[in-house]
């Protein structure tokens, strides 16, 4: 494991050797401020929490973390740099972990520098500190959930476009799978069972962050999405077998 | 230093080496021919621990690379094909990166090894570029900085000379022959002048298969009168 720290820096900082980073961290912070401010009506809510900000993360995830998680492996492969990788002394965990834990980093960047938001709670009114530190947390494991499945997809291909696609349809499904939307339209329209609603829904983004939003932060969602992220990286070290 | 014992590897149905055997010495260079396709590379990057051979072994000091593949990387200085590295990286924080997974994580210790490279490779001038804004030759010329950094007791080459001018090509073989005494080499080439040059052992491959392997003497001496590329057409004919 010695070797994730030089591996983790150079990925990370991959990201600001290009414009990616710049062009990533702008439009995201634009979109999903934007979406909290016109979509979620910030200010009208009249409330002192970020749920406006929170609300529309899920759906703003699927396309921003397959954009950050789809060069991971995919560029290693088109570039062959991947043949350079690994007959440096790195086993395939530590590359895996390595570049899962920079790309994270990353994400946590980006949700992080929605800190004004917070700034401007905390001037307004007196938020619930206990609440928006919870948020903060889901978000971060809703990303490490959301990236797990984006590293893999772009272990299995070394054309990124074909990793981005894959990653959005699945994180999408998953996301979708718990919106109360989808959700009413199984147990009502469809007329399924309570019971098979809440399976279905169980394996959702939406139905393990919701929570965290509200302050609760429960062990079973903690536990969901670092073991859908643990999951797929142990597949993603098997899919780099040659 | 190098042992291969039946090396095989198969892509899908096509089998691209066939049982492929040899050692090498410390001192030794030993230069590595055949046709395009004929298992050069593919050779080399079950030696370097890349590829997991079909079937075979591949030991290097003695440490076989299926269980002990760390150990092996860690005595062996890689340049494969094409020499890839970060493009958008420039050459000195492309090395100081090797540096330090190479385990050379103390400042001075790292400086001290860059400045080796950097001057043996003559990257000097551009060790302030990003790595895409260079030519070929100095492209070629970061990968090879990268393979020597850790000052590797085996070197494998992967055409280490291909895409340089003549002047350059001379000097990398100048390079080569420095340093193998102290060393154990291999390199893979498809210039015959160039194995003929640097290299005291040769092994023409083809179709996956060793079909000659001798020092560049003894190859001639078996083929009286004939010139390396003669003796090279004769064995890898059944190639085309």
């Amino acid at each position: 494991m010695s070797q994730i720290p030089p591996l983790l820096k150079r990925e990370f900082l991959g990201y600001f050797r290009s414009p990616v980073a710049y062009v990533f961290l702008i439009v995201f912070l634009m979109a999903s401020v934007g979406c909290a401010f016109f979509l979620g009506g910030f200010f009208d809510a009249n409330v002192a929490s970020l749920d406006t900000y929170f609300n529309f993360l899920p759906w703003l995830f699927i396309l921003f973390v397959p954009a950050a998680g789809m060069r991971l492996w995919a560029e290693e492969k088109r570039a062959g740099t991947i043949e350079l990788l690994f007959t440096l002394p790195v086993t395939p965990l530590e590359a895996v972990l390595a570049k899962f834990l920079a790309a994270w980093a990353f994400l946590g960047l980006a949700v992080l520098l929605s800190f004004p938001l917070v700034l401007t709670v905390a001037y307004l009114g007196s938020p619930d500190w206990g609440v928006l530190a919870s948020g903060y947390l889901g978000a971060l494991l809703m990303a490490g959930g959301f990236l797990g499945i984006c590293s893999l997809t772009s272990a299995f291909t070394k054309n990124q476009v074909i990793s981005f696609v894959i990653s959005v349809f699945v994180c999408f499904l998953l996301v979708l799978l718990g919106w109360s939307v989808f959700t009413d339209f199984l147990g009502g329209y469809l007329g399924l069972p309570v019971w098979l609603v809440d399976v279905v829904s169980d394996f959702s983004f939406k139905t393990h962050f919701d929570p965290f939003m509200k302050g609760i932060i429960d062990p079973q969602d903690v536990m969901f999405f670092l073991s859908l992220a643990g999951f797929c990286l142990f597949l993603n070290v098997l899919a780099l077998d040659r | 230093m190098i042992e291969v014992r039946g090396l095989v590897k198969d892509y899908g149905s096509l089998r691209a080496v066939n049982g492929v055997s040899f050692t090498v010495q410390r001192g030794d260079v030993l230069g590595f021919l055949g046709p395009n396709g004929a298992g050069k590379s593919t050779t080399m990057k079950m030696i370097t621990g890349f590829l997991r051979p079909t079937a075979g072994r591949a030991l290097v000091g003695g440490h076989d690379v299926a269980a002990d593949p760390i150990t092996v990387k860690r005595l062996i200085g890689y340049l494969p094909e094409n020499a890839p590295t970060y493009p958008e990286m420039t050459v000195e924080e492309f090395l100081d990166f090797i540096a330090e997974v190479r385990g050379f994580r103390a400042p001075a210790e790292k400086q001290a090894h860059l400045d080796r490279v950097l001057g043996l490779c003559h990257l000097g001038p551009v060790r302030r570029q990003t790595i895409e804004t260079l030519s070929k030759g100095y492209k070629q010329r970061v990968g090879f900085a990268q393979a020597l950094l850790h000052d590797p007791p085996v070197l494998v080459l992967d055409e280490p000379t291909d895409g340089l001018d003549p002047n350059q090509k001379h000097e990398v073989r100048q390079l080569i022959k420095q340093m193998a005494a102290a060393k154990t080499v291999i390199l893979s080439t498809h210039i015959l002048e160039e194995a003929e040059a640097v290299c005291n052992r040769i092994i023409i491959i083809s179709r996956g298969q060793v079909v000659a392997n001798d020092s560049p003497e003894g190859l001639r001496a078996k083929h009286a009168g004939a010139r390396l590329e003669e003796i090279f057409r004769q064995l890898t004919q059944t190639d085309t």
